[in-house]
């Protein structure tokens, strides 16, 4: 079955990329190959490769800093995070991340960073400034997804084996509160207005939308895909319009990108990417939406206006991360 | 390796713990490092009183021959360190939940004084009890307990009766079957066209349940037995200066005159001349069942799924690596830390409930939930088939599909299931 689907998905792509959009804006994407240890830049206007970065070792969640002159890099066999230059894409720096960090968010003010310590259980709060450890927050089992409230006084940790999303109070580095999700949460998302926040339970199938506020679950989205098999719908990645209005949830095995409607919590869409997608990024004007797909080593580029996947790029081997920079 | 072996042949072995007659250890594996948060409520539930679980881990001790190769030899800790890294794990969870589990060990006992304990034990208010135990051992602790608010939970014992006609009501299985590893092997098998087969077995009473369960696999999955061999093991000293020499000569000369075959299959789960086969059959064939290519709940090399994290998890306490017992050990702690989150309870009727209902799930690095079956108490779960050093695969392998679930491909299904005591709720 998946075969069938794995091929379809490149049929499909391949004949949708003739119709591929017009001259946008170019902005660059950042995508983090974990079997390669290198990461591939991707021009948005001409929607290919312009380049591939040799980085550390099994490099998974990538970001940008405030400015976006530095590129940081979840180069979690190192056990530390690696700062590259945008511009000259040259190595700065390491910053102290603790063991095996996966996935990390930068406070809205562009410092500290909070990097996801899976094999430690710790969520760890550094200075990206001063390259020092600020706080080392104790959370449940496997810490992976985080997420910031834009006002960034809460911080939401989910822990793959507790079952939970943590929330942390950024000024005493103290949880708050926990709340039970489904099995293996993945990614926590806030929704641009802080109101919710969004988190995909990947082997629960499930995506959790909390009041931040009351800490209740406001609603549980479920997916339903004929021909897909429950078990393999896995929502990993989560990714938020600006104006708010839509979510992207990208379900791993199934192939698939859910387009979500967060007024009403119901699925709009589902979009055939390719294999095993797991984390999502936008382009800063939310015209495109770049996926990795981890199992067909390429990216899927969705036009978010008409809905549809226009383009898909090869890449290296196990994209795992992507972000897309101003320039 | 025994860490790929069906988990019935990982026995207690009288040598190691001879000495030790109980070792019953509480152990209140409170994780190494500050609860901040233990006296933060959950939301949504009142500031909940502090609870305990305690669970009994029970091994039988059995008296079987040491295994062939000196890499196979059981760890003194087998299965206790699987505990331990679920209480741990149960514990960290628990911290945000008031909630603290106990393990409480007995070990080294034969069947009659390990059923006083574990009963003594159930006196005592622990009500959850692993067992690590011959099949006959769990039939005696099930019946004598089954009156009690006790659900058992089968980590050691892969044997069909338990999940068939011998089933009941108050135990779970965590290890896999003979059939589910049958099953998973002949998948591929068949995956890979390696369609005909030569079966070789021991004479041991399991061995021939193995057998059983692959004769029952090559029919559900159309593959074909071209020959059966018994190998006559004449039993000696496993270790003596030299030995290869006669061997090299001994199994070709067994493996001959056999009709045209893909794959040689063997059923040797105590280990005792399987792992003799590869590289010395008369024919150039692989090796598969026990030995070789073998059929598991749990691989030490395994990282797909985020096992990583969790294989180092295990490394760092034990200072070894994980092995498929160790693995159902930890299934079953975890299954009722899981189910102990969910009700938001330490009472045993809630957790034994809440692991029947149809809500229960489990994550467990194999990629997908795992839940136990409503027809016989078995773990559903994907099975993994490993050389001893990497996975090569893992089944159910693609196009063999199911109308509900495809981990129901494994083993007995709902409609052939022979379980009665699971009939009716």
């Amino acid at each position: 079955m998946l075969r069938a689907n794995g091929a379809t998905s490149l049929a499909l792509t391949l004949a949708l990329a003739v119709t591929a959009p017009e001259a946008l804006n170019a902005y660059t994407v950042y995508v983090t190959n974990e079997k390669d240890n290198t990461v591939s830049i991707i021009d948005s206007g001409k929607l290919e490769v312009i380049k591939t970065l040799k980085v550390g070792q099994r490099p998974r969640g990538v970001m940008l800093s405030k400015d976006e002159k530095w590129l940081l890099i979840c180069t979690s066999d190192d056990n530390s995070v690696q700062v590259w230059d945008t511009e000259k894409l040259e190595f700065v720096k390491t910053l102290p991340s603790g063991p095996d960090p996966e996935l990390f968010v930068l406070h809205p003010t562009g410092n500290p960073l909070y990097v996801a310590n899976e094999d430690d259980n710790l969520v760890t709060v550094v200075d990206i400034a001063n390259n020092n450890v600020v706080a080392e927050i104790p959370v449940g089992v496997e810490p992976e997804g985080l997420g910031i409230s834009p006002d960034g006084n809460l911080l939401v940790a989910t822990s793959e084996t507790t079952n939970m999303a943590h929330f942390i109070d950024t000024a005493s580095h103290t949880i708050v509160d926990n709340v039970l999700v489904d099995s293996r949460p993945r990614v926590a998302e806030f929704t641009p207005d802080g109101t919710q926040v969004w988190v995909s339970a990947e082997i629960g199938g499930k995506v959790s939308v909390i009041d931040p506020k009351s800490r209740k679950i406001l609603a549980k989205i479920g997916f339903e895909i004929p021909g897909i098999n429950a078990d393999a719908i896995q929502p990993v990645g989560v990714r938020i319009s600006r104006n708010g209005k839509l979510a992207f949830i990208a379900l791993g095995p199934a192939n698939r990108v859910a387009v979500v409607d967060t007024a009403t919590f119901k699925v709009e869409k589902y979009l055939l990417v390719g294999q095993r997608v797991w984390q999502l990024a936008f382009t800063p004007d939310d015209k495109l939406l770049f996926t990795t797909n981890g199992a067909s080593n390429d990216v899927s580029v969705i036009d978010v206006e008409k809905l549809r996947v226009v383009r898909s790029i090869k890449v290296g081997r196990y994209p795992w991360g992507v972000v897309v920079a101003r320039h | 390796m025994p860490a790929v072996l069906p988990s019935g042949a990982s026995a207690v072995r009288n040598r190691s713990l001879a000495a030790s007659a109980i070792v019953a250890c509480l152990l209140l594996a409170a994780p190494a490092m500050p609860a901040p948060a233990a006296s933060q409520p959950l939301s949504n539930a009142p500031a909940a009183a502090h609870q305990r679980v305690t669970i009994v881990l029970a091994r039988e001790r059995r008296d079987l021959p040491p295994p062939l190769s000196l890499l196979d030899m059981p760890a003194a800790n087998d299965a206790v360190a699987g505990a331990e890294l679920a209480i741990n794990d149960n514990n960290t969870t628990g911290r945000f939940l008031a909630q603290e589990f106990a393990l409480a060990v007995v070990e080294g006992l034969p069947a009659d004084a390990l059923i006083a304990e574990v009963e003594a034990r159930v006196r005592q208010g622990a009500a959850f009890v692993v067992l690590d135990v011959a099949p006959s051992t769990v039939l005696a602790l099930a019946d004598r307990l089954k009156d009690a608010p006790v659900m058992l939970l089968n980590a050691g014992s892969a044997d069909d009766g338990l999940r068939g006609e011998g089933c009941r009501r108050n135990v779970l299985h965590t290890a896999p079957s003979r059939s589910m590893l049958a099953d998973a092997l002949a998948q591929y098998l068949v995956w890979k066209r390696w369609r005909r087969w030569f079966l070789v077995l021991g004479t041991d009473d399991a061995d021939q349940a193995f057998a059983a369960a692959l004769r029952r696999a090559a029919k559900r999955f159309g593959a074909k037995i071209v020959q059966e061999r018994a190998f006559n093991l004449d039993p000696g000293n496993r270790r003596s200066d030299g030995g290869h020499e006669q061997i090299q000569a001994q199994m070709p000369a067994f493996s001959q005159n056999v009709p045209d075959y893909d794959v040689l299959l063997v059923a040797d789960e105590s280990g005792q001349f399987g792992d003799y086969l590869p590289y010395r059959t008369w024919d150039a064939r692989p090796v598969a069942g026990t030995q070789g290519l073998v059929a598991t709940s749990w691989h030490p090399a395994l990282e797909q799924w985020g096992a990583s994290q969790f294989q180092n998890r295990f490394v760092r306490l034990a200072n070894r690596p994980m092995r498929a017992l160790d693995y159902n050990v930890w299934v079953a702690i975890r299954s009722i830390g899981e189910a102990a989150a969910r009700t938001r309870s330490a009472r045993a009727n809630d957790i034994i409930a809440y692991l029947r209902s149809q809500e229960f799930e489990l994550a467990a690095f194999k990629g997908r939930k795992l839940s136990y079956r409503s027809w016989n108490g078995q773990l559903r779960q994907p099975i993994l088939l490993g050389t001893p050093k990497l996975t090569v695969t893992v089944s159910p392998q693609p196009g063999f599909l199911h109308q509900t679930s495809e981990l129901d491909t494994l083993g007995s299904d709902k409609p052939e299931s022979v379980c009665k005591a699971y009939a009716s709720p």
